[in-house]
This record gives structure tokens, sequence and C-alpha cells, in this order.
């Protein structure tokens, strides 16, 4: 057993977290909550691009950087530690280069991940419908061949990228005919095409991180699709492991677990600092002893990553359980502001950005993007614990 | 980073689940529980024939030489199977201090004793009030000529009615740090234990000195700087008793899981319905966190690394999230669990009295925040 990491490793760590605090210092962007898939930058996506830090885990022949999943795992944290506007190439590296890589064709391969590495790829992910969500092989969204490619035709709701989508994955049904899990393909194309229409979804927040994507009569060329035809609902499984498996859903809002330690050492009632007080710092204490529980479970997914495993059991129980924590850090946030928890961002008095009132918002939606922890407990039990299913 | 135990750890984990299989089934731990001992002096010499009492003594003390995370899986698996007796407290708060603090004397007697399988050893820290803090000592240790007259009354003192050296932590100085560690011989004149009822049946004591006669050259450590010493004993017990609940833990998912797949009702087995896999699932969880932070705890213990703050996370998890587990065991269990009969019962009781020995998880939130700087 060892708990650290290597020199290397904390080289990395530094290198990250050295070129973030600049960025900051620059006044280039500022830490934000969930900017991992709020914060849409292609100026920050194509810097850090430049450094080669997307597609880090890609193999080196393949031109990734050949590094293992720990390594893009500790690059992530410090990412998410400062807050950073990944959104733009977050998906594509966390999940759909993957996908390319287990079931691309060659010419697939040399086309599209080097233009995700390059930083001019910003994927959306289109899996959900109206009517088919964690039911996802109920999905109605047809894709017909043709002489020179398909035609598909359909919706997509929570499509991830939004207005800056410039590419979108796909999984979408190509043989209405047999049981529903067997006739589904993945896609992958420009959302340039005619056709597609991308509609903004504007979440509690007020946010509008998501949109619906509108496809009609998309015209998509044979080379698009990804893998075997009818074979997507058995592909994308790996693909779903990828997106459950990272550190976002543990510390997409550290910037506010960060804000409110510092909240309560400034703020004095009663003539002391809040974090005198015995019940604030049982409670912010708590919120650390959960985050370390969580960034042990979670950075055992890459482990097992670097293993070549699926991490189909691990990764649902680090999603299940980091969600969770985030809904507690915003509870026990709101619980401190008291009142002030009640001010939004641009409001006069507003405490701490008004980071809590809108993580608290935003938090509802953890336990249910990228698989439900309900979904996700069935998988733990029958996968990992057997029971029947 | 590295999850995975080495070859020779793998190794003295089924050795040691192979020995207590055999020798620690249920009915054995049922009588040793009934009787007044509260451990098999039988089991015990054999536990020292396999070198476990000596595992982490030095081996000029005639023991194995080994490290604080070799001795974490053996306190795992000793979990695993709800062991009764002395052996936490003769390593921990026993040979661990000599180790720590002891001169040359102290360590070549009390540790080859140990080592050997002749020795029980035991620490008298806690008073009336039942904390783990420095002004909670009122038990006096009064200077006479080359001895120390010792007089207070000591709680909850593990294995003290067999113990053949008790540890006990005095207040040598008025000031609030003014205390001393002695090593008591048991058997001395006006020293008595009384055997407590406690809710998992081991033997903790109240423990009286009434002028306990102690020779100066038994004092472990230095004079007014006992403190320190408890403690390091305190963060170490405290990591240890996480490793005992991560195994006690892992056992009761397991027996769980193995339940919902046996029991039918309604035509089916339970595990099929939703909320049984939820709750397991949640188990599952609970407990993978609680393995997780333990080992980080007990990896940097054993590497010499400063782990105050791992430590206590470990420790305020497992008081926590045991609980959690427990309550769901039952539910799941059923009637059956609630009955004396059944095994769950064993981990109910051992885990639940482990949750606020060293610490709760109030005590431990506490030095997380000072960690944190708050």
């Amino acid at each position: 057993m060892d708990f650290r990491f290597t020199v290397e490793q904390e080289k990395f760590r530094k290198e990250v977290a050295d070129f973030l605090k600049d960025e900051i210092s620059k006044g280039l962007w500022k830490p934000s909550c969930d900017a991992w898939i709020q914060g849409q930058d292609p100026a920050f996506t194509k810097r850090i691009a430049e450094r080669g830090w997307i597609g880090l885990s890609w193999p080196k022949e393949l031109g990734g950087g050949g590094r293992s999943a720990v390594d893009r795992m500790i690059m992530t944290e410090e990412m998410l530690r400062y807050g950073a506007p990944a959104a733009c190439h977050w998906f594509a590296d966390r999940q759909i280069g993957n996908a390319i890589i287990h079931y691309g064709n060659e010419e697939q391969k040399k086309e599209w991940l080097p233009m995700i590495m390059r930083g001019e790829a910003y994927v959306g992910l289109g899996l959900s419908e109206p009517d088919a969500a964690s039911d996802l092989a109920s999905i109605k969204t047809k894709a017909t061949e043709t002489v020179d490619g398909y035609i598909i035709d359909g919706q997509k709701v929570w499509t991830s990228c939004a207005k800056y989508m410039n590419y979108i994955y796909l999984i979408v049904r190509t043989d209405p005919l047999v049981p529903k899990h067997k006739g589904c393909s993945e896609f992958f194309f420009s959302t340039k095409l005619p056709g597609v229409t991308l509609t903004p979804t504007i979440d509690i927040t007020g946010g509008e991180a998501w949109c619906e994507t509108f496809l009609d009569q998309v015209k998509v060329p044979k080379t698009s699709l990804i893998g075997e035809k009818n074979k997507g609902f058995y592909q994308v499984v790996n693909q779903l492991d990828y997106e459950r498996a990272g550190l976002e859903r543990l510390m997409g809002n550290y910037v506010l677990y960060d804000a409110i330690i510092q909240f309560t050492k400034e703020t004095k009632r009663n003539g002391q600092p809040l974090c005198k007080e015995p019940s604030i710092r049982g409670k912010l204490a708590q919120l650390q002893i959960e985050l370390e529980v969580g960034r042990l479970l979670t950075y055992r997914v890459a482990l097992v990553i670097d293993e070549k495993r699926a991490p189909n059991l691990e990764a649902s129980m680090a999603k299940v359980y980091s969600t969770a924590y985030e809904q507690h850090l915003a509870t026990l946030a709101m619980e401190i502001l008291g009142l002030y928890g009640s001010l939004m961002e641009d409001s006069k008095y507003a405490a701490i950005h008004g980071l809590a009132p809108a993580s608290f918002l935003g938090s509802k939606g953890y336990s249910l993007q990228a698989g439900t922890s309900e979904i996700l407990r069935n998988i733990i039990a029958q996968r990992g614990l057997g029971l029947p299913a | 980073m590295n999850l995975k135990l080495t070859e020779e750890q793998e190794m003295l984990k089924s050795m040691a689940k192979d020995f207590l299989t055999a020798k620690y089934p249920k009915t054995v731990i049922k009588e040793i529980q009934a009787g007044e001992k509260g451990y098999s002096l039988g089991l015990w010499k054999e536990m020292a024939g396999l070198g476990w009492q000596g595992l982490v003594i030095p081996e000029k003390f005639g023991g194995n030489g080994m490290s604080f995370q070799d001795l974490s899986i053996l306190l795992e698996e000793m979990g695993r199977f709800c062991v009764p007796g002395p052996f936490f407290a003769t390593v921990l708060l026993g040979a661990y201090p000599v180790m720590d603090a002891g001169t040359e004397e102290q360590k070549q007697e009390y540790l080859t004793k140990i080592a050997a399988g002749k020795a029980v050893c035991t620490i008298a820290l806690n008073e009336m009030d039942g904390q783990y803090t420095p002004g909670s000592i009122e038990t006096k240790a009064i200077a006479d000529k080359d001895d120390y007259i010792i007089t207070g009354t000591k709680m909850f003192v593990p294995s003290a009615n067999v113990a053949d050296y008790i540890l006990c932590v005095a207040r040598t100085s008025d000031k609030p740090d003014g205390i001393s560690v002695f090593v008591v011989d048991a058997a001395s004149a006006g020293l008595t234990s009384t055997v407590l009822k406690t809710i998992d049946s081991e033997k903790l004591c109240e423990v009286s000195f009434k002028n306990v006669r102690v020779p100066k050259r038994n004092i472990l450590g230095s004079l007014n700087g006992g403190w320190q010493l408890i403690e390091k004993t305190i963060e170490r017990a405290a990591i240890a008793k996480c490793c005992d609940t991560a195994g006690g833990m892992q056992q009761v998912l397991e027996m769980t899981v193995q339940y919902a797949k046996d029991r039918k009702q309604f035509d089916q087995p339970i595990g099929k319905f939703q909320i049984i896999q939820h709750y397991c699932s949640n188990m599952a969880i609970d407990v993978d966190g609680l393995k997780f932070v333990t080992n980080q705890a007990a990896w940097l213990k054993s590497e010499g690394l400063p782990c105050a703050k791992e430590a206590s996370i470990a420790k305020a998890w497992a008081s926590e999230a045991s609980d959690r587990v427990l309550a769901l065991a039952h539910q799941i269990h059923g009637a059956i669990g609630v009955t004396i009969d059944h095994d769950l019962q064993y981990y109910t009781k051992r885990i639940k009295a482990a949750a606020a020995t060293f610490g709760d998880a109030e005590f431990h939130r506490e030095i997380v925040a000072q960690q944190m700087g708050l």
C-alpha cells in the first residue's frame, strides 16, 4: 500500500496548479463552481490543448499523452480545485475520446482524436430523450440507413456543451424490429450539418449548460458511425463508467468549500470568528472528513482503470457517494450563511458571490445526471454484490 | 498510489484467517465471553506461538519486527472474527508505549515477556468523566523517597482483571499537563479491579488505586512528560480500533448480502427487492469508505509520517458509518438478527462499543477542525 503520489506526479500537480493560479492572477477567468460543465471558454480550452493536457491518458501511438488515469485525475483535481472553465473540452476528453479509441476505426481515430486534442471539438452528449432517460434503451431518435449514409431524426434533451457545441455524440435507434438494447448505434458528427437545431434549456440555477437538440432529417455520412451498427448499447456502457468515474462529482463545488471555510474565518459573531463556534467547527470538519472519504473512493476508480479493468462497480460507488457529499456541502453552506444564503450572486450584500444558493439549486441535479443514484445502486447491488436482478 | 497488499501481507492475512476460523468460531467466543477472564489462556499461548503478540516488537526482544501496517492487517482479521481478549490492550496500550518511551531495561523487561505471550498489559487512562483530556486526570502520584504513591479511580480499563502490568496515567504536578505514566505491577497492594458489565462483554474494569506504591524507575518516559506519550498512544489506538471496526463491518456486509440471497419471502429472495438492494449498496459504500481512510491512516502511521488529521478522519468516520451499516444490517436480517443466537449481535455490540473508545466522532471532528486551521 502507498497513499502518496510519486515525485513526478507531485511535480505535475504543481505544474497544473501554478498554471491555473497564474491565469487567475492575470484575470483570464474567475474560479467558479461547476466550471467543468457550466464554464465554457474556448480560449481556455485552446491553452489547455497547447499544453498537451487534453487526451493526457490516451495512447501515445494515437497522439495522446500516454499517461495513467491517476495522472489525469491529478490534473482534473487541480482544475476543479481552482474552478477552471474546462467545459468545452471536458466531455470529449473524459469519455468521447475513449469511445473513439475503443470502437472507432483507423480513419476516425486519425481525424477526430487530434481535433479533440487541439481543443477544437466541443462535444455534446446526446443520450437522454424526453421519454427515455434512465431507461436509455427506450430511445426513439432514429437513424435510417441510406446508400451513402444515415438520416437521423428525433430529439435529445440535456445535451451538454449547449450553444458552444460543434460536435455531437449521439446514441440512436438503427433497428426498430429487434429487442430495444440490440438495435442502438453510436454516431459522432458536426452540429453544423443541416437539420440540427439547438434550443437552450434553462436549468434551476438560471444557467444554460444544456440544450435540447432537434434532429430534422439530418444526413450524416457512413463514417460518422462509431463501431458496429446495432452494438451501440453495449459500446456505451463502458463510456458511462468514464462519465461516472471522476472527481467532478466530488469537487465540482470545491470553490464553495474553500469559500465557506474562509468566510467563517473572516466573519465575526459575538466577538469571535464563526470558525470558533463549536457547531460550525463540527460542520466544517464533517465536510472535510466526507471529502477525504470521497477522494479515496474516486482515486480507487482511477487505479482500477489503470489495471485495465472496467470500473463498473467502483465508478458507481464513487458517484453515488460523491454527489450526496456535494449536496451535503451545499446544505451546510446554506445553514452557515442563514438569511444570507438566500442572496444570489448579483444581489447587494451577497455572501461569497452567491455560491451557496447556486450550488444548493444545482446540486439537485447531481444525483440524477450521468446515472441516477437509484440506477447506480442497482448496479452496485447486482453487478457488485451479486444480488439477483 | 497503490491499494494492494504485498505478498507477505497477503500471507499474514490468510494465515490469520485460517487460524481464527479454526480457533474462534462463535461457540468459542460465547464461552469466553461468559467466563471470568474474557480470554482463553490456551489460545493466547497459541497466538504467541504464531508471533502475534510480538508482531511489531523488535527482534532483539523476541518479536517479529514487523510494521504497524502489518499489525493493522491482523487487527482487521480479529475484528472480522470478533476475537475477545487482551490482545489489543497488550499490544496497543502496553507494548507500543514501552517501545515509544521505555528505557533499554524497561524494553528488555516488558517487551520480551509480551512477545513470549507471558504478559498481559493494559492502560489505566480514563477517569470517571470518560474523557480523553489531560484535565480529566485526577488520579495522583505523590513522590515518597524512591517511590511514588498512586491514589485514584480509573475507569473503562480493558482487561485489568487479568493484566500483569497496568500502565497508570497519573497527575504528578498541578500544571494542567503535569501527567506521568507509571508501569504498575497489577498484583500490587492497594490495587483492585472490578469488571463492569459491558454491551459486548469486553472486560472493561473500574480500577481502584489506594496508596499503590510504585518504584520511581517504573516511570515510562519523563516525569510530567507523560501526556505527549498518551496522545500518541490514543492516536495509534484510535487507528487500530478503526482496523477492528473495518474488519467487522466487512463481515457484516458479507453476512447481510448472503442473507438477502438466501432468505425468501413472497416467493423470492428478499435480495431481489429494490430497497434491500439499495440498502446493501449503501452499506458497501460505507464499508469501502472506512477501509480506505483506515488504511490511509494506518499506512501513514506505519511510515512514521504525520497523520493526526487522517487518524481522526478515520475514527470519526468509523464511529458514524458503522452505525449506519449496523442499522441496515439489522433491517435486512429481520427478526432473526435480533436474537442472541444469531451471529450479527456480536458485531453490533463490539462495533458500537468501539465507537466511543479513544475519542468518539465529536472528539475527532474537533481534531480535524484544528488540523484545518479553524
